[in-house]
């Protein structure tokens, strides 16, 4: 027996009206840091070394820049949605739930866009 | 712990005793935050990469310091056992693993593992005259 509403069951949405996409993101983003977190972990320890012209020149590679500027981006997602969830586990008050997840966001999204900058910057042979 | 008047059941962290199940699932989120702060460092890397030679030596110079150098450790380890311990959970979500002896296997694999990679990696780099 279901205890769900019919409207309920229609919108595929659970007690707190939602939370289904941002648990299945956590997980579809997890899948792909798996992948992509590996796959940084063993360039980093097949580099010879990591100076300024070894790190620049492996960066500046097509699939390296590709690759490392999607690692960025999923990692700060999933980052994201990792601590939103722990302030609504441990941030009582509305307000200050609300507020802490915006400033939150906003983090995530100006070292992402810090990151995947940065990266570009050095594939695109525009860095200093 | 039990309320005579009304029996109810408790929340689990209420009459749970410390185990390794609740120890391994706080050391998940806690890694998990943990990983969300180091990512201000790992960017910090790549904006000072990216704005070229001098930035990335005074960059250089923060990450030899024995204080970054002893973040660095931890942050590898949790990236580990975040990464070893969020396949645990992936399986989990499927359905798989819930039985006790596996459940126990696996967490001892995802922290034990996460211990023997974060060495293997530092072994690397110390080796390479990295650190």
């Amino acid at each position: 027996m279901s205890l769900r509403s019919p409207v309920g069951r229609v919108l595929g949405l659970g007690a707190a009206g939602n939370g289904v996409g941002h648990w299945w993101a956590l997980r579809v983003s997890s899948v792909a840091l798996v992948l992509l977190g590996l796959w940084f972990v063993f360039a980093l320890v097949r580099m010879p070394d990591v100076s300024y012209a070894t790190v620049t020149a492996w960066i500046a590679a097509p699939v390296n820049a590709v690759l490392l500027s999607l690692l960025i981006g999923t990692m700060l997602y999933h980052s994201m949605l990792g601590v939103q969830e722990v302030v609504e586990d441990y941030v009582a008050s509305h307000g200050a739930k609300i507020a802490t997840k915006i400033v939150l966001q906003f983090i995530h999204f100006l070292l992402g866009a810090l990151g995947i900058f940065s990266v570009l910057r050095i594939a695109f042979g525009s860095a200093a | 712990m039990t309320n005579p008047k009304y029996e109810r059941p408790l929340s689990p962290f209420m009459m749970y005793r410390w185990q390794y199940t609740n120890t391994l699932s706080i050391l998940h989120r806690v890694t998990g935050c943990a990983l969300s702060v180091g990512l201000l460092l790992f960017v910090y890397w790549l904006v000072a990469a990216a704005s070229g030679p001098e930035a990335y030596a005074s960059a250089q110079a923060v990450f030899a310091n024995p204080l970054t150098k002893a973040l660095l450790v931890g942050f590898s380890f949790a990236f580990f056992y975040h990464l070893l311990n969020g396949v645990r959970h992936l399986a989990w979500d499927t359905g798989h693993g819930f039985e006790k002896k596996m459940a126990r296997t696996s967490g001892m694999i995802a922290f034990w593992g996460a211990v023997a990679l974060t060495a293997l990696f530092w072994f690397v780099l110390v080796r390479r005259g990295e650190v």
